[in-house]
């Protein structure tokens, strides 16, 4: 297998926690990879060490076959690295479309330079249009005109993977986009996550087995800042170290 | 403004007829306080562009305030008195001395960020004043105004027109930068840089332009303020003067386009008004200052009109 993304031996550290203690882990192009495990067991950690937010204490990170590990979070976004937060962080005091549109705009490769003094934004009217088509996919046309403060919880996070969306990643890191929503909203995050399967690479973490697996083309499963077991949904279920260490915990 | 006073053309209005105004009324004096509110609504405009555009609380604007009227004085000793090239040289001298510091400072943020911008504001004030060249303490006379073929700055009202202007232009040019990419982009950084960082944006270099940008323009208001005054002084670089212009932003309205200007007009004109009656000005200006940060947290500006932010 060539894996489009390569973190190999990835460790960070606060205080006396490891919360990433010798990360070894392979996306495979176009697969949606689910990331498991308990609280505190390192996974938002991870997403910050191959998003950029964070630096890793050792480790390296390969995308297809280049190492990025000295690159920061803006050039990883723009060499495709996109993730999303597990606590929404949408700009409040902006319109649900002005949010998207942003993420439009910070789209260098073929937006172009936010260095620009002059012209209204405004008036490029490709970027607008472009924003609302993404606020419709995720359901959200109506709401284009809202303050994103004022939109319900699921909205936000549906306006945060919009935005994560208009950056038109190669690999999309989700942290927990479930999280917190009502029945039919997680239902249709779900739905929104299926159609995207196979168009571009996908790190998932997410608590529900039941939608592990029904989306995860393999998974992992994260333990006190190690990987456990990687495989099919099939295998890592049957595995006795996983439901000694994880499921079983959850089915007690 | 969506109100039924048209409130900008009666201010460019009143504000272009001022030295006929008070020339007719026997108040010429009263042009050259005048210009010093427009020069001094200028640096605020560019500081607030600064901390209410940009997001960045710096509090060091009077070392390119006042760099910029050192370098008019300082040009002018060794000859040069065109305001063609001065100027333009105040402003580049401003931006890249900005750039520097804004290169180091920007790695920090929030509290260290004030500190560190005071702290580089401080070493030019000292270096300066230690600089026997630029007149130590005394400061720098200017033999004469700058030229500006074809206006005669040696006139007052003159003066007064070209700094109306410069900070028209500069306003105008605030109200493009904060609808263009560029402006869109420093309003998202304000709000959450993270965000913009996740988004791809390089949150660092956006800050850094917003930052040089600032101090190009109060650059220019230095040079315009060594004209007004007749001199460079050691004054305008020292820290206080940072402390002023930030009272006038916040006095104004941080974020709001009008803010500097407001903020530079209240400040001054209260000085002024207060000065006539009591030797304790500071204290009631301090006390009006309180007074508008209690009842009008928005400023000055916030109470006239809705907020108009980038
Ligand atoms: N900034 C931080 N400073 C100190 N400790 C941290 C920090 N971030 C995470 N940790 C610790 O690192 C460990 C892993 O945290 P992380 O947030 O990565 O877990 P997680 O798997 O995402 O948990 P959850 O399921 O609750 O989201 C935890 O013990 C946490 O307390
Ligand atoms: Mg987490």
């Amino acid at each position: 297998m060539t894996a489009l993304l390569e973190a190999i031996g990835l460790k960070k550290h606060f205080g006396g926690v490891w919360a990433t203690n010798g990360v070894d882990l392979a996306l495979a192009e176009h697969e949606l990879h689910a990331l498991i495990g308990p609280n505190g067991a390192g996974k938002t950690t991870l997403i910050h060490l191959v998003s950029g937010s964070l630096r890793p204490d050792a480790g390296r990170l390969r995308l297809a076959g280049r190492d990025i590990t000295a690159r920061s979070m803006h050039e990883r976004v723009a060499m495709g690295i996109t993730r999303s937060f597990q606590i929404s962080q949408v700009f409040s005091e902006l319109t649900a479309l002005e949010n998207v549109r942003l993420a439009v705009q910070g789209r260098r490769s073929d937006a172009g330079s936010s260095f620009r003094f002059w012209r209204p934004a405004s008036a490029e009217v490709w970027m607008i249009e472009e924003a609302e088509e993404w606020l419709g996919q995720v359901g959200l046309a109506e709401q284009a005109g809202c303050l994103a403060r004022e939109l319900a919880y699921g909205e936000r996070r549906a306006l945060e993977l919009a935005m994560a969306l208009a950056t038109r990643p190669r690999i999309l890191l989700l942290d927990e986009p479930m999280a917190g929503l009502g029945p039919e909203e997680a239902e249709r995050m779900t739905h929104l996550l299926a159609a995207l399967k196979g168009k571009l690479t996908m790190l998932l973490i997410e608590h529900d087995m039941e939608v592990v697996f029904k989306l995860a083309d393999r998974l992992s499963v994260l333990v006190e800042g190690r990987i456990l077991t990687t495989g099919t949904p099939e295998t890592v279920r049957a595995d006795p170290a996983v439901r000694r260490a994880y499921l079983g915990e959850e089915r007690a | 403004m969506s109100r039924k006073i048209p409130f900008e053309p009666l201010l460019w209005g009143a504000a272009l007829a001022m030295p006929w105004l008070l020339d007719s009324l026997g108040e010429a004096y009263y042009i050259g306080f005048a210009t010093r509110v427009l020069i001094f609504a200028l640096a605020a405009t560019s500081l607030n562009f600064v901390v209410g555009y940009g997001g960045l609380v710096a509090f060091g604007h009077a070392a390119f305030f006042g760099l910029g009227a050192y370098v008019v004085a300082l040009a002018m000793q060794a000859g040069l008195s065109s305001a063609w090239l001065a100027w333009p040289l105040a402003m580049a001298l401003a931006a890249l001395t900005a750039f520097a510091i804004g290169l180091v400072s920007l790695r920090t943020r929030g509290v260290y960020f004030i500190m560190i911008t005071l702290a580089f504001a401080q070493m030019i004030y000292y270096t300066v004043v230690s600089f026997k060249l630029a007149g130590g303490e005394d400061g720098l006379p200017l033999a004469q105004r700058s030229t500006l073929a074809p206006f005669d700055l040696a006139e007052d009202a003159t003066l007064y027109w070209v700094a109306l202007g410069l900070l028209a232009a500069s306003l105008y040019g605030l109200k493009r930068l904060a609808a263009s990419r560029f402006g869109h982009a420093l309003a998202g950084v304000r709000q959450n840089p993270l965000r913009m960082e996740a988004l791809g944006y390089p949150v660092r270099a956006l800050q850094l332009a917003c930052f040089v940008i600032g101090a190009a323009v109060a650059g220019l208001a230095g040079a315009l303020l060594a004209n007004q005054n007749g001199m460079a002084s050691p004054a305008m670089l020292y820290w206080t003067q940072s402390g002023l212009l930030l009272v006038m932003v916040i006095l104004g309205g941080v974020g709001h386009r009008y803010g500097g200007l407001f903020g530079a007009a209240a400040l001054l004109g209260l000085e002024e008004a207060l000065a006539l009656f009591t030797e304790h000005s500071h204290l009631y200006v301090g006390l009006a200052l309180l007074a508008v940060i209690s009842f009008a947290p928005a400023g000055l500006a916030g109470l006239a009109g809705k907020r108009r932010r980038g």
